[in-house]
């Protein structure tokens, strides 16, 4: 890890001071992407801002019925919050499908949502990445590719986001709140990351000198009708394959809304409007739940080892909205998928 | 990376209360709080493994809640109370998870054992394991390479059960 300075705010407006003297200064709150890509020296800040003391934990009610949510909250928090658990069960499953109880603790929604990839060459200094030290190419496009992208990918980069979080928050139509020394702003969470086009070593549109302060979900949760089904090398502790978000308003057996978001698959949570409009009035049917994957699977390309992705993910977006159909969410705790 | 155009930092004072003893410590920002218990206060029970967040290791309890101390700055624990694997047993008495790990024979070599029993009071703290099932998925942070699984869980439900 490199020496650096060490600050810790008294207030957002001092964060957002001490981000704007020093350009290589970042932000800390749970620490554990930052301290670990220190400890790789893929990440050397001359200055650590330490946020993990501000006043941003409270989860609030929002004058329309909706949920502010501090973007200091733990994770763990977060998940077992009785408004979440009750209301935003989706949010719930997908924070708890992530990382450990130890990690989740101590993470932060703020920093969940900033988490970087897990691309191994990223991580490895030894090699080429667009991403860590932009121009120097991609080792991922003719290297190991098995757990990369295959949506919105460019010839410059194909690593994945790995939050668990932002692709429940994504289906949710969550939106996040953001500061910075020209007041206030609100970006649909959708929008927040980007794809990596020709520009691969910025992952969102959260600009320099801007902090998250919160995060705002819409009143409506989908509690009753919703799944997160997460595929993954073993059966806790690892990063998705492929995730999926699904959420559903039934009448009977005919779809009112829709909302279908997948992770693991590309730069961002994957989400498609035409998919969910083809959803809108039909019947929750496996068929029609396939033509729904077809459509937020149009475009998808393999790399050398990445195919499988591919029907992977259509299989899994079929099984969990049969999950949310069916009002059996998957079980984060017992593994078998229903 | 000690550039020459950055300022060497000054040491910080960092105050922090383990095992219910206070100490103030003079540590460089960048000193984890595992190094700082291990090479500052010779509490080696906590134990280094991959330095990374993906063994479960180094688990010690800030403010009774599980955390990896490997990815914790000391500095930023600040004013915090830490309890370590030496600080579970009370007068003389075991932790109820201490015994039951002895009693279930839940360890081979040991070194995952300080970090498996440190998370597992942190999980009985939380109360969130109600099954098996339940334990298994909420001490997935914590990898035994001997593979004493089975003998944790049952040790862990002998605890739960006692509590
Ligand atoms: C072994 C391991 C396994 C994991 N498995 C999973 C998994 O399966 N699924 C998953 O989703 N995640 C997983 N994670 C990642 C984990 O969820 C993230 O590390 C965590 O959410 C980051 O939050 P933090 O508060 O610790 O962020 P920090 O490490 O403190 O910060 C991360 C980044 O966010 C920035 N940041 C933090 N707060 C703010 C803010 N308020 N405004 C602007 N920028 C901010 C920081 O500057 C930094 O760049 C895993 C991590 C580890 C180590
Ligand atoms: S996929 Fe992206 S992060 Fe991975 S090596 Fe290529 S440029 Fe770097
Ligand atoms: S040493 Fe901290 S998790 Fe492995
Ligand atoms: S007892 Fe040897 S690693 Fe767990």
């Amino acid at each position: 890890m490199n020496n650096f300075q060490y600050s810790r705010a008294s207030n957002v407006a001092d964060a957002i001071q001490l981000l704007a003297a020093d350009p290589d200064a970042k932000l800390i709150a749970g620490g554990t992407n930052l301290i670990d890509l220190m400890k790789e020296n893929v990440e050397r800040p001359s200055r650590l801002v330490d946020i993990s003391r501000l006043p941003l934990r409270d989860i609030e009610q929002t004058a329309d019925g909706g949920l502010r949510i501090g973007a200091l909250v733990p994770n763990s928090d977060l998940a077992y919050h009785p408004q979440i658990e009750q209301r935003y069960p989706l949010l719930a499953s997908a924070i708890l499908a992530g990382a450990s109880a130890q990690l989740r603790n101590m993470a932060s929604v703020g920093g969940n949502l900033m988490q970087r990839t897990r691309c191994a060459y990223f991580y490895d200094t030894a090699t080429p990445c667009n991403k860590r030290s932009p121009g120097t190419g991609c080792s991922a496009i003719d290297g190991l590719n098995r757990n990369h992208a295959i949506l919105g990918t460019s010839s410059s980069c194909i690593a994945t986001n790995p939050s668990d979080m932002s692709v429940a928050l994504a289906a949710l139509d969550a939106r996040v709140h953001i500061a910075s020394r020209s007041g206030e702003r609100a970006v649909a969470l959708i929008d927040f990351h980007r794809l990596p086009g020709d520009r691969p070593h910025i992952d969102t549109n959260l600009g320099s000198g801007e902090i998250i302060t919160a995060i705002e979900l819409p009143p409506r949760g989908f509690a009753q009708n919703y799944s997160y089904l997460k595929i993954r090398d073993r059966l806790s502790y690892a990063f998705a394959l492929v995730a999926v978000a699904a959420a559903l308003d039934l009448e009977g057996n005919v779809i009112g809304e829709a909302r279908l978001t997948l992770g693991g698959v590309a730069h961002k949570p994957w989400r498609s409007l035409e998919a969910e409009a083809a959803l809108r009035g039909q019947a929750a049917t496996p068929d029609h739940f396939g033509r729904a994957a077809d459509l937020l699977l149009q475009g998808a390309a393999a790399r050398a080892h990445n195919g499988f992705k591919i029907e992977l993910a259509r299989r899994a977006v079929v099984r969990t909205l049969m999950q949310a159909a069916r009002a059996t969410p998957q079980s984060q705790a017992h593994k078998k998928i229903a | 990376m000690g550039d020459a155009t950055h300022d060497i930092p000054e040491r910080t004072p960092v105050h922090v209360i383990v095992n219910g003893v206070s100490h103030t410590l003079d540590l460089a920002p960048w000193t984890t709080l595992l190094d700082a218990l291990r090479d500052h206060l010779a509490l080696t029970g906590t134990k280094k493994g991959c330095d990374h967040g993906q063994c479960g290791a180094c688990t010690v309890l800030i403010e009774g809640r599980r955390v990896n101390s490997c990815l914790t700055l000391a500095v930023m624990t600040d004013g915090a109370e830490v309890t370590t694997i030496e600080g579970l047993a009370k007068d003389g008495t075991l932790h109820p998870v201490q015994q039951a790990f002895i009693d279930h024979d839940a360890f081979q070599c040991g070194y995952c054992t300080p970090g498996q029993i440190c998370s597992a009071a942190g999980l009985l703290a939380e109360g969130r394991a109600r099954d098996a099932d339940e334990i298994r998925e909420l001490m997935s942070g914590n990898l035994c390479r001997c593979g004493a699984y089975p003998n944790i869980v049952a040790a862990i439900q002998q605890a739960m059960s006692r509590s």
